[in-house]
């Protein structure tokens, strides 16, 4: 359940940028989640609803966009399929993980500014 | 304000910023890597499932590395009680709990807190024994040269391809209690597959802290990892200057030019690299932290 303290670490992120640009609100938050982030979109969605209340968030939905994992070989470029031996068939090296695969991302803020 | 007329309503702007929710964590894990390397000392994240033997492993790895002469040290974390850090300080190794509440992880802060009141720039060898669970942790860098995954026999072969993210993030495996192995129905070559489907670079020992089999490997993997560290100038004491970035630009091309084949590194990619860094620096942090966050997530995956 680390969803919460991942949550809390987004709040602290959000604030501090509406603070530096005297926002009034924030309307809109997007993140993107990775397959392979170690989050689960539901728990993060959940643990937002929970923490939002009385922030600068309170009414600001959360749009969370999902990334798949997929691998590759970084020599030849071939897809290497999910599940099976992470090694190109055909070059013998290990495969590596496309972009965004991993990764939990605060994408983009639509805050409310004077 | 709208400029278009003037009117002093309010205007909705977009924020672009794409960083990482964990760039907090990683700054403080940067900050954690830096003091380790700096100090010369080989930090671990070690981590699996509640009694996959994390503890027994260090216990083993006191007795197996007495001929090394390593200083070892730990800090242990669980929900509560000190029992881990207690049980490792029986086997000398200067431990000390970290209790983390309902916290199921351990992230970068938590580790630089509790390195403040212990010695750990008096280890050679420094083991961060993370909470039992393999979900969480995976995802927080903690400023370790690598991350140990312990894996029991007894927790069923398919393990790795139902947490991908954690067995991912190891830099090696050690797989546990295969004194056990004639007595259950575990087929091991099975384990090695599901690790290779979610692992590019399988590095997995088999060990038993019972009868030592498999030690001696895992001594040897450590003594990989940290002769760079032992090589390089031991900065003792040195002072614990916060805020210092290093702006250290690695192309993270390996320069091996091993011909043909993708050989089996006897190290998977780790990263206390020893490449020399020329000249000038006086010392300062030989290596280590590349900037490349480690375990936390992003790996390089430079081909070998």
């Amino acid at each position: 359940m680390h969803e919460y303290s991942l949550v809390e670490a987004l709040m602290r992120r959000v604030e501090q940028e509406a603070r530096r640009r005297n926002a009034l609100a924030v309307h809109r938050l997007s993140v993107r989640v990775g397959e392979l982030a170690g989050v689960d979109p539901e728990l993060f969605q959940t643990a937002y609803e929970t923490f939002r209340e009385g922030t600068i968030c309170a009414k600001a939905p959360l749009s969370v966009t999902r990334v798949e994992a997929s691998w590759s070989c970084p020599r030849c470029q071939a897809r290497v399929a999910k599940g099976s031996v992470l090694r190109c068939a055909a070059c013998g090296v290990p495969a590596r993980l496309d972009d965004g695969g991993d990764a939990l991302t605060l994408d983009a803020i639509e805050m409310e500014v004077p | 304000m709208c400029t278009t007329c003037g009117c002093g309503d309010t205007e909705l702007v977009p924020v672009e910023l794409h960083e990482k929710i964990l760039a907090g964590n990683d700054r403080a894990a940067r900050h954690n890597r830096e003091h380790f390397v700096e100090s010369g000392v080989l930090a671990l994240n070690l981590m699996g499932s509640p009694g996959a033997g994390k503890t027994a492993v260090l216990e083993a790895t006191a007795r197996a590395a007495a001929s090394k002469s390593w200083r070892l040290g730990a800090v242990s974390a669980d929900l509560a009680t000190d029992n881990d850090a207690r049980r490792l300080e029986k086997a000398g190794i200067p431990s000390k709990a970290i209790t983390t509440g309902q916290a199921c992880h351990l992230d970068a802060e938590l580790v630089h807190r509790s390195l403040h009141d212990f010695p750990w720039r008096d280890t050679d060898v420094f083991f961060i024994e993370n909470v039992g669970n393999l979900v969480c942790p995976a995802i927080y860098d903690l400023g370790q040269a690598a991350n140990v995954v312990v894996l029991s026999v007894t927790e069923g072969e398919d393990k790795p391809l139902k947490y991908p993210v954690m067995f991912r993030a190891a830099d090696l495996v050690l797989l546990t209690k295969c004194d056990l192995v004639p007595h259950l129905d575990v087929d091991l070559p099975k384990v090695h597959d599901a690790l290779a489907r979610v692992m590019p670079r399988p590095r997995v020992i088999e060990v038993s802290a019972r009868t030592g089999q498999g030690m001696d490997a895992w001594i040897a993997w450590l003594e990989e990892l940290r002769a760079p560290l032992a090589a390089a100038p031991r900065r003792k004491g040195a002072s614990h200057a916060h805020g210092h970035e290093h702006p250290h630009v690695h192309s993270h091309e390996h320069e091996h030019t091993h011909d043909g084949e993708p050989h089996g590194h006897p190290h998977a990619h780790e990263h206390s690299h020893a490449h020399e860094h020329t000249g000038d620096g006086q010392g300062e942090h030989a290596h280590g932290d590349h900037g490349h966050a480690h375990g936390g997530g992003a790996k390089h995956d430079h081909e070998h």
